[in-house]
């Protein structure tokens, strides 16, 4: 039996299908039966993310709807087998789905795979409420800003009236040179107040946008940063205990002269 | 006429006025009789018209008397506007009544986090263990205590009590309200300050937040365990 986990946070634009394709990716690199499933349904994007855009024939609202079996709207990934993609539609809205058919899909879902990670739209409404209703785990995502954490406060205050375990946080987009000066809300402060466990902290990276731009999730990419922490937090999910990642830059030739002189960066 | 020996109400006049003792094992019809008697008996003196009518007090010993009765003794005493019931003394309460009074003087205690968008609302005091988060809010007909972190709301004497108080163990509220006052943090960033409380201060007719050791100065009744509670 595999586990699904939806990765949610409530407010927009903080990385949740970033997070849900990067995740997915460094499950199937440890071998694990990974299928992602888009929820947001009218505003599609984890094909986009995956490159997997080009082929899709059915989605989750033909599926809901009868119009196809499940297995004939997954889409195997171009890189690794066991990676699959139930995509989104994006004609219809929110309401094409149900509480009871994401149910169904994902208990059917759950026979094959190891891990169901669902992306989860952004808000409060329908969308969200189907996108956690199968879910018996979820990631929040959250950026170092004041409105992404109240906004995780709330969805995490919903979740936790359901019947699922604890939350878990992952802290994306963090711009080190902006937590160390204080103008941004610094990780110990955030995972104080929203007082759930650190899954991850995920640096912003440059090397995130292009690959979302060019379809190859930055997971793939051994060297960068984000990547690794994408790695580390699939580590985490796995039950592996990995320490988190170091937020200072590797020092270049420069940073190393002011060291030398004792010059504290 | 055989009962006539029997005083079913007994008057005694006191500095403040008149205490009516009224006998609780005999039957309200007849304490109206009696008491219809002893008013018609008492004359009307013409020469203190002027003067303030006598306040009485009515003593009901282990009698319980329900509204209406209430309002047809209070008629019959002030028909001549001699005189005017201050207040009703007994012994007993009624069981609705009984357990309001528990409720409102209780502590409730919850034990979780206040997340944004998430309200609470008690009636009597609220002992919160954990945080209210930015946008969440905390609400009680009496006080609010908060043993963790107060960031969001907390609205105590929510019925208009304004001697209710608030009182965290870290003070970063963004808004307090007590009864019908509300008092903001400020425009600019500011630290919150570990262990504060929030009470209305009459005089200067606004919420002050000071700390927590001055609460049993300007909150005695705080200072016991036991409530004073008014007999209603």
């Amino acid at each position: 039996m595999g586990e699904a986990i939806v990765v949610t946070s409530g407010k927009g634009g903080v990385g949740k299908t970033t997070t849900t394709a990067n995740l997915g990716t460094a499950l199937a690199l440890m071998d694990k039966k990974v299928c992602l499933i888009d929820t947001d349904i009218g505003l599609r994007n984890l094909d986009v993310i995956m490159g997997l855009e080009n082929r899709i024939i059915y989605d989750i609202v033909d599926v809901v709807e009868g119009r196809c079996k499940l297995a004939q709207a997954l889409i195997p990934d171009k890189r690794f087998e066991s990676l699959s993609l139930l995509p989104a539609a994006q004609t219809s809205d929110k309401s094409a789905v149900t509480r009871e058919g994401m149910l169904d899909i994902i208990s059917e879902l759950k026979q094959d795979y190891d891990y169901i990670l669902i992306d989860c739209p952004a808000g409060i409404e329908q969308g969200f409420q189907n996108a956690i209703a199968g879910a018996d785990e979820a990631i929040v995502v959250t950026t170092p800003e004041k409105s992404s954490v109240r906004d995780a406060d709330r969805i995490i205050g919903l979740i936790e009236q359901k019947e699922m375990k604890r939350p878990r946080l992952i802290v994306n987009r963090i711009r080190n040179h902006m937590m160390k000066q204080g103008e941004m809300l610094d990780i110990d402060h955030i995972v104080q107040m929203l007082s759930i466990d650190l899954l991850g902290i995920v640096v912003d990276s440059d090397d995130v946008i292009k690959a979302s731009n060019s379809g190859e999730p930055v997971a793939l990419n051994p060297n960068n940063k984000a990547s690794i922490a994408y790695r580390n937090i699939a580590r985490r999910i796995l039950g592996e205990t990995v320490p988190l990642q170091s937020l200072d830059e590797e020092s270049g030739m420069f940073s190393k002269v002011k060291k030398f002189f004792g010059i504290k960066s | 006429m055989k009962q006539k020996e029997m005083q079913l109400i007994t008057i005694k006049g006191t500095k403040e006025g008149l205490t009516f003792y009224i006998e609780d094992d005999s039957s309200f019809g007849e304490i109206i009789e009696e008491l219809e008697e002893k008013l018609a008996a008492t004359p009307t003196s013409e020469k203190n018209e002027e003067e303030q009518s006598l306040s009485v007090i009515i003593k009901l010993g282990h009698r319980y008397i329900t509204n209406e009765q209430k309002k047809q003794l209070e008629s019959l005493i002030e028909k001549d506007n001699r005189f005017f019931v201050e207040r009703y003394e007994s012994e007993v309460i009624d069981k609705i009544q009984a357990e309001t009074w528990i409720e409102q003087s209780e502590i409730k205690t919850i034990s979780r986090i206040i997340r944004s968008g998430q309200v609470v609302e008690v009636i009597g005091d609220l002992l919160l263990i954990g945080d209210v988060n930015p946008g969440g809010q905390v609400r009680a007909t009496g006080n609010i205590f908060v043993l963790g972190n107060l960031h969001g709301i907390a609205h105590a004497g929510i019925d208009g009590d304004e001697n209710a108080v608030i009182a965290a163990s870290y003070m970063n509220p963004t808004q307090l309200r007590i009864a019908k006052y509300i008092s903001r943090s400020p425009d600019y960033e500011s630290e919150g300050v570990y262990m504060e409380c929030g009470y209305f201060d009459k005089e200067k007719e606004k919420i002050i937040i000071d700390r927590l050791q001055v609460l049993p100065y300007v909150r005695k009744e705080l200072r016991g365990l036991e409530r004073r509670i008014l007999n209603g």
